[in-house]
């Protein structure tokens, strides 16, 4: 058909119309495909790998009347909404941007497709068929800075940071406050190094903070590098970040934050096979265990233990919240008061730290 | 001091892959060649190097493994480009997409995987003193590097082989008339890339950080390859400017990570430099009165002789 500028006008008509049909109900279904778009590598045995796991969870669980697809390294700008695109018109039902840098996409790409279930991970623009969902990582970072807390000599720990977005400063702050509870003199440096996955990088700046004095190393990328680094020169310790990286350093890793998606995938994919998905904006964490503590290492004391469980077991049952005031900023400034607790939209636009946190260069 | 010690230590780790790489690649640029693909052909060593040191724990077999990988990966290029004339640029790109791929694909069964680091080569008494640490405390491929910048500077300016193979990067249809077999001279220095290429590559899970993980090598494939112009295709330029990318690289994390000294220079300054020391450069390299950059007259040029 040649493309005269009537038939432009009407299909461009229609095309525009669609998004103002507004959200509608999603039909039952025998079977459903699901797509997974991820930023890094399935083997990077954090990030990327806990999100894949996630989804042979759902796998196992609903056998044939699931079929799934993911594309890895995605990168997070204009290339996510060709790959959403492709995604879309493989015939998923439901599909899952796992990075925050796929926000932008998603909600250009998702009303063209008004049928298809969206949802977005850690992120904060929602539609009427785009979903968020989230896990609250900080609870297992307040676990991790308790045991800092106890176990460093210098109380200096260093931070690696991707890029400074909430998800990372939020982390940042649980960990600083959960430890200056323990050692109120503690202090972090947070590093950034503007990739989620580039190890040598991640090594480098391990190197570069356990040169200058810290003992205790987090980081909020994707793999275990600053972990081996930490290792290898026989620090205080580490964390694993996303999965349980105690294979590379079985002696430094003091316990690890796992990312347990699979619950939520498995609610989400039963959801659009039974007709009643609806866009959610779920943050779940210790106590729906979409956030697990791994294995506390050989070298945790058991007093240490006892702290971390504490505070482990007071994030389940709701007796305590890292971010309850009184907390003020690194300049001294109160930002909560005594006895009020943040809430989850404070928390998810912090754009602030805590005091305790050196101001990142 | 003692920082300042540490910190030699990590820009010395941080130089030495992207040093060996560009060597390789400067060969293969007199030569005439323009190859593209270091990238690809250091992470195909690295794949290499990672499951050689994996199952055996012997870190030169690891190097020599990236050494074939990365040659073996360099000959796909060499077949395309000097025995089929393909385009230079495009094979030199699609060889790092492949070489990305399949070091994925073949590493796909090594995550979670840890291997054990190169130990330094020297006893570790001579290396007790930070001094002496920060001079003999390092592994086989740092000081490979620097006796490889010798070497390659006395084979190219003092032998007669080094100036055939200039020859034939310069004019490759006199050398050709003279008799010297131009793709030869090419196949070999594009080989010598390659297996240059494979051991830097194989320096980052032998030297930096001991795991495999999907493009590990992040890019410093192409800073060797412009190194190689930002040194105007100079041994003893390729050193210094490697060991410059290497420090500003590192001194923008120590920057970060501390206070002090080292926060005077913004880290944001330690980050842009490599832009700027490249741009200041070529400004002085198209300054000079002649004109002339160094290149090789007849580099990315596929050759078709003439009779």
């Amino acid at each position: 058909m040649t493309l005269s500028r009537r038939t432009f006008v009407k299909v461009g008509g229609a095309a525009m119309a669609l998004p103002l049909l507004g959200s509608r109900a999603f039909a039952q279904l025998e079977k459903v495909k699901i797509g997974f778009i991820y930023v890094g590598s399935i083997n990077d045995n954090g990030y990327n790998y806990a999100h894949n796991q996630g989804r042979l969870y759902v796998e196992e669980h609903l056998g044939d009347k699931v079929e799934t697809i993911y594309v890895e390294n995605v990168p997070e700008g204009p290339d996510c909404e060709r790959v959403l695109r492709e995604l879309a018109q493989q015939g998923c039902n439901l599909i899952f941007a796992t990075s925050f840098g796929f926000g932008d996409s998603v909600v250009k790409v998702a009303p063209q497709f008004p049928d298809i279930a969206f949802e977005h991970a850690t992120g904060y623009m929602s539609g009427p068929n785009v979903g968020l969902y989230n896990a609250r990582f900080y609870e297992g970072r307040a676990v991790c800075g308790t045991i800092a807390g106890h176990m460093s000599e210098t109380g200096k720990y260093g931070y690696i940071g991707s890029f400074p977005i909430p998800e990372v400063v939020m982390g940042i702050n649980a960990f600083v406050l959960a430890a200056r509870k323990v050692n109120p003199d503690a202090t972090i440096k947070p590093v950034y190094i503007s990739t989620w996955n580039d190890p040598a990088k991640e090594a480098d700046a391990a190197r570069a903070m356990i040169d200058q004095g810290i003992d205790i190393i987090a980081q909020h990328t994707d793999g275990p590098a600053a972990l081996q680094v930490a290792a290898e020169r026989g620090i205080v310790g580490g964390f694993g970040q996303g999965a349980d990286m105690s294979a590379f350093a079985p002696d430094t890793q003091l316990t690890a934050i796992i990312d347990h998606w699979g619950p939520h995938y498995l609610a989400s994919a039963e959801a659009v096979l039974a007709g009643t998905w609806a866009p959610g904006d779920t943050w779940e964490g210790l106590k729906e265990d979409v956030v697990q503590m791994g294995p506390y290492g050989a070298k945790v004391p058991e007093d240490v233990v006892a702290a971390a469980e504490a505070v482990r077991t007071g994030q389940i049952d709701g007796s305590f919240h890292i971010f309850t005031g009184p907390i003020n900023d690194n300049t001294g400034a109160e930002r909560v008061a005594a006895g009020v607790t943040m809430t989850d939209a404070e928390l998810l636009s912090m754009d602030w730290y805590v005091e305790g946190v050196e101001q990142p260069a | 001091m003692e920082l300042t010690l540490a910190i030699i230590i990590t820009v010395v780790g941080a130089s030495t892959p992207i040093l060996i790489a560009a060597l390789g690649e400067l060969v293969v640029e007199r030569s005439g060649v323009l190859n593209l693909g270091v990238e690809g052909m250091m992470l195909i060593g690295a794949i290499a190097g990672f499951v050689v040191q994996f199952h055996t724990g012997n870190p030169y077999l690891a190097l020599l493994s990236g050494a074939a990988a990365g040659m073996a990966a360099s000959l796909i290029f060499g077949f395309l480009t000097l025995s089929l004339s393909a385009n230079q640029t495009a094979t030199g790109l699609a060889l790092t997409i492949f070489g990305t791929g399949f070091s994925a694909l073949a590493g796909s069964s090594y995550s979670a995987r840890p291997v054990t680091l190169m130990q330094p080569l020297l006893p570790a008494e001579i290396a007790t003193h930070p001094i002496g640490k920060v001079l003999f405390g390092y592994s086989f491929p740092i000081y490979f590097a620097f006796v490889m910048v010798v070497v390659i500077w006395y084979f190219l300016h003092k032998t007669r082989a080094g100036l055939i193979l200039r020859a034939v990067g310069e004019n490759d249809q006199s050398a050709h008339s003279i008799g010297y077999s131009v793709l030869g001279v090419r196949y070999l220095a594009v080989m010598f890339g390659g297996a240059m290429a494979g051991i830097a590559g194989a320096c980052f899970p032998l030297l930096l950080t001991p795991q495999w993980a999907e493009r590990m090598t992040a890019g410093r494939g192409w800073i060797a390859v412009a190194l190689v112009v930002f040194a105007s295709w100079k041994p003893f330029r390729l050193l210094a400017g490697a060991y410059l990318f290497g420090l500003v690289m590192t001194m923008e994390l120590y920057a970060k990570a501390g206070g002090g000294v080292l926060s005077v220079i913004p880290s944001e300054l330690w980050a842009a430099l490599p832009y700027i020391a490249t741009v200041v450069v070529l400004v002085l390299i198209s300054l000079r009165r002649d004109a002339s950059t160094n290149a090789p007259a007849c580099l990315g040029k596929p050759f078709l002789p003439a009779n």
